[in-house]
């Protein structure tokens, strides 16, 4: 497979995969056990969401791994295991999408809060990420995900930790925003801006959004990122905002309509294009189908 | 600047240190520890959640305000054991079993403490049982209850029908909050109230406790 940064930069757009975690209910993954204990029980499960994506036609594939770095895995007794966790993860989507499609490691916030706020020390957030991400590395994924912040402290101890691990492995890093009447902000208080600043200097490759909205509010984020960066773009965009129907979440947004919009994205000058939570690969096949069609 | 003022205003900014040395300040120039409370530390805590929900300040500037304000309680704690002063009520908050996702929780922790609440926070992952027992034990008239997973939600319903079985209704109130919560479920289930957010949560346990 072709270097991704040189693709990105021909201005080719790929498409992600969608959410892991809703997938991981549908296969029987219960609540309250953390998603990444699967990795040493039903690898099989793994490959299996690993080919309906690729099957949708992602380029693409994240591993599951959003919470398996050491600090994380300690909520529930699980840091001794990091190694296996991590491995496991990268050769179950390894094992089904050989070069046909990018292999993502997925990397999560840590759980803890940074001083002085908190309790914990840089030290400790940049050490955890370190341990996870090198495993990654060494089990051979293409790319570093750091995803789902909302520190910007804690996303540039992760970048930079993949950046000295890997120097050569492409880092995308992306943050969530929520809507407020300030414009977007993460729950820490981080705007677009300063996350794009922040973000650049750490190192990441590929910047971007992911979780906590619709691919409407996506869009409004993607051109705020669009106007303050030059680098590649990525946006993960949840199903909408989930209602609970029957004890159950329910996604609003259709695979239909989230292809329909994806079409703004492209023209806000976003290179990769997937789903987060809510999304399924069928919401992959559509958006993959409007990429082919309108991205010429 | 007035040293209640003086309390408030770095209860604001977060200093620790300065809430605690002001604080014992007043405490030495035998201002009533009711009114360093009211006036200092509740006062400045009211000002950090008005600008929480206007997005004018971040979750880092309330957890370094709550740092400074717990400095401050912790000084006025023992005179009001000593002097016999009731808190304005005991709450029990925790997360619900299966869900270890605590920060909205903490969050109306903070708040209720910054309103003179006492809060008993059991933590996450919390069964049914130990929400009712601690709430029985410790004499508390209000649990609170937390979901971030929406999977953990019926756990909820089960402390709302424990409180029903043990004849508690009415005496011990239930108010659930979290991402994936509506008023719309907290009346399905039969829950007292709904909090939309943390502010919202001092406020409908203030109503909670008027109500007979």
């Amino acid at each position: 497979m072709k270097n991704l940064l040189k693709r990105l930069k021909n201005e080719e757009v790929l498409v992600a995969d969608g959410a892991m975690g809703t997938m991981l209910m549908d296969f029987g993954f219960k609540p309250g056990e953390p998603p990444e204990s699967f990795n040493l029980t039903h690898p099989e499960v793994l490959e299996e969401i690993a080919s309906l994506y690729l099957d949708a036609g992602a380029d693409i594939i994240q591993t599951n791994t959003f919470g398996a770095s050491p600090l994380k895995l300690s909520f529930y007794s699980l840091e001794d295991k990091t190694e296996e966790i991590n491995r496991n993860a990268v050769l179950s989507v390894r094992k089904v999408v050989g070069d046909r499609a990018f292999v993502s490691a997925s990397c999560g916030p840590s759980g803890k809060l940074l001083k002085p706020y908190g309790d914990t020390e840089p030290e400790q957030i940049y050490n955890s990420f370190e341990r996870q991400i090198n495993i990654l590395i060494s089990s051979g994924v293409d790319i570093i995900c750091v995803e789902t912040m909302t520190d910007l402290k804690e996303a540039r101890l992760a970048v930079k930790a993949a950046k000295t691990v890997s120097p050569s492995t492409p880092v995308m890093a992306t943050m969530t925003f929520d809507p407020t009447p300030r414009g977007f902000y993460t729950v820490m208080g981080t705007n677009i801006e300063d996350a794009v600043k922040g973000l650049e200097k750490a190192g990441a490759d590929i910047i971007g959004s992911n979780c906590g909205n619709g691919i409407e509010n996506m869009i409004k984020i993607a051109k705020e990122f669009r106007e303050s960066s030059r680098l590649p773009l990525i946006i993960q965009s949840n199903a909408g905002i989930p209602e609970i129907k029957d004890n159950k979440p329910v996604y609003p947004e259709t695979p239909e309509f989230m292809a329909e919009k994806a079409k703004d994205l492209i023209l806000s000058g976003v290179s990769i294009i997937g789903g987060c939570c809510g999304t399924t690969p069928e919401h992959t096949r559509e958006i993959r189908r409007v990429v082919d069609r309108y991205h010429v | 600047m007035d040293i209640l003022k003086e309390i408030s205003e770095c209860l604001q900014q977060g200093d620790d240190q300065k809430v605690f040395a002001f604080t014992k300040q007043a405490i030495e120039e035998k201002v009533p520890p009711k009114e360093i409370l009211e006036c200092g530390l509740i006062g400045g805590m009211n000002i950090i959640g008005e600008k929480y929900r206007a997005f004018e300040i971040f979750l880092p500037d309330v957890l370094m305000a709550a740092k400074a304000m717990y400095a401050g309680m912790d000084l006025l704690k023992p005179l009001f054991i000593k002097e016999g002063i009731p808190t304005v009520g005991k709450v029990v908050i925790g997360t619900v079993q299966g869900d270890l996702h605590d920060l909205g929780k903490n969050l109306v922790g903070i708040m209720l403490k910054g309103a003179g609440f006492e809060v008993i926070d059991l933590g996450n992952n919390v069964p049914p049982e130990r929400f009712v027992e601690t709430a029985k034990k410790e004499g508390a008239y209000v649990i609170g209850m937390s979901a971030l997973l929406t999977t953990t939600m019926p756990v909820m319903k089960r402390v709302v029908d424990l409180v029903k079985e043990e004849g508690l209704s009415g005496r011990i109130k239930i108010i659930i909050g979290g991402a994936p919560v509506t008023e719309e479920f907290a009346q399905k289930i039969g829950a007292d109230a709904y909090a939309y957010d943390s502010v919202d949560a001092v406020e409908s346990v203030k109503k909670l406790l008027k109500k007979p």
